[in-house]
């Protein structure tokens, strides 16, 4: 669990001591829980002095706010170095406070990768907040996938199950409420990317009782700061945000182009790190998940974690500056 | 109706690539190493396969359509379905599609065999076919492999044929040009030409959703082989061999 998080009054109290340097002293309020999801916070992990998380809405539980994708850069196979060089990224990861790493029977071998990792880095070392998808088209078969799923993970249950980009969503989600009302998960969601379906996510996120949406969301892609980011706030369901580099083609633009001045006023040492503060500090995401195989690239990722998040204005100036290189 | 893709057009071929190209070169790198020296073997036997297919006899046709079964079975079990589908999950059909196709490479090998050792008619004919697809046979055995590797990638990466897909399609076709079976052909005689060219394409497809330079070259491959087919064809019903 993440020290801003959902948290106890003593250790609201230790926070004060941290004194100016103390990630709380920056952070816009939305990075505070409510008193109300404080109490019905559930700790899970050790809290990260300093990384900054946010309240899942429907428990209170606090997430770090920067997790870990696993499209393409978990894809290995079975070659043994390439797995253990993501083993090394999970322990980076971890290391750094990060909780959630989220996957997909789509990614190919991510998620035995991911197990794999797991299983080299062992319980304490690995305080995962696993994030998994259903993708299958027939209702019927998504309890085998989701079981083959579990298996690879090498988890007793996963914390969230999404319907990947809303494929049989309405034979998926019955079946994944009635896992979670039986204890055998933690939370329930949906997925899109790149802008897809957002009509029909729209009506899910109002019709349904789901904790969690996935979607895009970058300095550039903003589409869904109109309607379903106000929505998830209204609905209190929680955000992640998938593509949060454009796979990488977004921060390949950037480096061609000199840091702003501003980006050191939030501590970012890298373009990265400023997208990722972009998106992490909307105040209705929960958690951004950018994939990376690079031990550096994990390591700066959770630096975005850190130190002073943009305010409302500096964020408008972010969106202004990327959009006019 | 439930798709897996939904709002398919939407979607980039870039979208589609589920594998780094490093993940992909290192799965071939680990196969090179794990199956050497097969890849002599398969030099040997497509060095074979080019010298029997200039024979104008149904045994040498028999020979070349069970070697190249067994090149096609191979890769099917050993590199699409073993190594490739662990990144990517369509590869389990396209192992499906290269183990129909060393199939169809035995049945017409056993049809070359029931016509025993009658003297046969070049088909589609003519020598241009068969100087064509010789130098396809020769460009997929000797210098498909170095492409990769004038490109930047080690030597250990190459792709030979036999063992990886894209030279051996290319051999394939080279061989198809060349053969010179009975003169009855079976009327399904077509049917050995789909899979190695919609090959290509896949393969193109995915060399360039990975920004590969030689994304162009299967492409290129399978349009020669057609025009070269069309070229020997025109060049058969014209009576000119």
């Amino acid at each position: 669990m993440g020290y801003l998080g959902a948290m106890d009054p003593h250790r609201r109290s230790m926070l004060k001591g941290f004194g100016a340097w103390a990630p709380a002293a920056w952070l816009p309020a939305a990075f505070l829980p409510s008193p109300a999801s404080a109490q019905r916070a559930a700790p899970v992990a050790p809290a990260f002095p300093g990384v900054a998380t946010r309240p899942i809405p429907s428990s209170g539980e606090a997430l770090p706010v920067v997790g870990l994708g696993s499209w393409v850069t978990f894809n290995v196979g079975n070659d043994r170095v390439a797995r253990d060089a993501c083993a090394d990224v999970m322990r980076a990861f971890f290391a750094a406070g990060g909780r959630m790493i989220d996957s997909s029977p789509m990614y190919g071998s991510s998620q035995p990768v991911i197990g794999h990792g797991l299983a080299k880095l062992g319980g304490a070392a690995a305080p995962v907040f696993s994030a998994e998808k259903v993708w299958v088209g027939s209702g019927a078969r998504g309890p085998a996938q989701i079981e083959e799923s579990r298996r690879h993970w090498g988890v007793s249950r996963f914390d969230l199950l999404q319907v990947h980009n809303l494929l049989a969503w309405e034979e998926h989600l019955p079946a994944l409420f009635a896992m979670k009302a039986a204890g055998r998960l933690r939370y329930v969601g949906i997925t899109t990317s790149e802008g897809r379906r957002h009509r029909d996510i729209e009506a899910v996120m109002r019709s349904q009782p789901i904790d969690f949406v996935q979607l895009s969301y970058n300095l550039l892609d903003r589409d869904v700061e109109q309607r379903l980011l106000p929505l998830a706030q209204e609905r209190r369901i929680g955000v992640i945000v998938n593509r949060p580099f454009r796979e990488g083609a977004l921060l390949r633009d950037l480096q061609r182009h000199p840091l702003p001045a501003w980006a050191a006023e939030i501590g970012c040492d890298g373009w990265a790190q400023v997208a990722l503060k972009f998106v992490a500090s909307h105040p209705a995401v929960t958690c951004a998940i950018p994939a990376t195989s690079s031990v550096a690239h994990v390591r700066q990722n959770m630096g975005a974690a850190l130190g002073p998040m943009p305010d409302a204005a500096l964020r408008r100036r972010m969106a202004e500056h990327v959009q006019a290189l | 109706m439930s798709l897996m893709v939904s709002e398919w057009w939407t979607y980039r071929l870039s979208d589609f690539l589920m594998f780094s190209p490093r993940t992909y070169h290192r799965l071939v790198e680990l196969y090179n190493a794990e199956v050497w020296p097969a890849h002599v073997l398969a030099l040997g036997l497509g060095v074979a396969m080019g010298v029997v297919a200039l024979r104008a006899r149904a045994w040498a046709a028999m020979a070349v359509f069970s070697g190249l079964a067994l090149a096609w079975g191979w890769v099917a079990w050993a590199f699409h379905w073993q190594r490739y589908a662990t990144i990517n999950w369509a590869a389990a059909w396209v192992a499906a599609a290269f183990a129909v196709q060393a199939v169809l490479m035995l049945l017409m090998a056993a049809a070359q065999a029931a016509r025993g050792p009658a003297a046969v008619e070049p088909w589609p004919s003519a020598r241009v076919g068969v100087k064509r697809g010789l130098a396809l046979l020769l460009f997929a055995l000797f210098v498909q492999p170095l492409v990769g590797v004038a490109l930047g990638r080690p030597w250990p990466q190459a792709e030979l044929f036999g063992i990886a897909p894209d030279p051996t399609v290319s051999a394939t076709l080279g061989l198809l040009l060349m053969l010179r079976p009975a003169q009855r052909v079976p009327h399904w005689a077509w049917t050995l030409w789909p899979v190695p060219l919609l090959w290509c394409v896949l393969s193109g497809a995915t060399a360039w959703a990975m920004d590969a330079r030689d994304a162009w070259l299967m492409p290129v491959i399978a349009l020669a082989a057609l025009v070269a087919l069309l070229a020997a064809t025109v060049a058969r019903r014209a009576g000119s061999r």
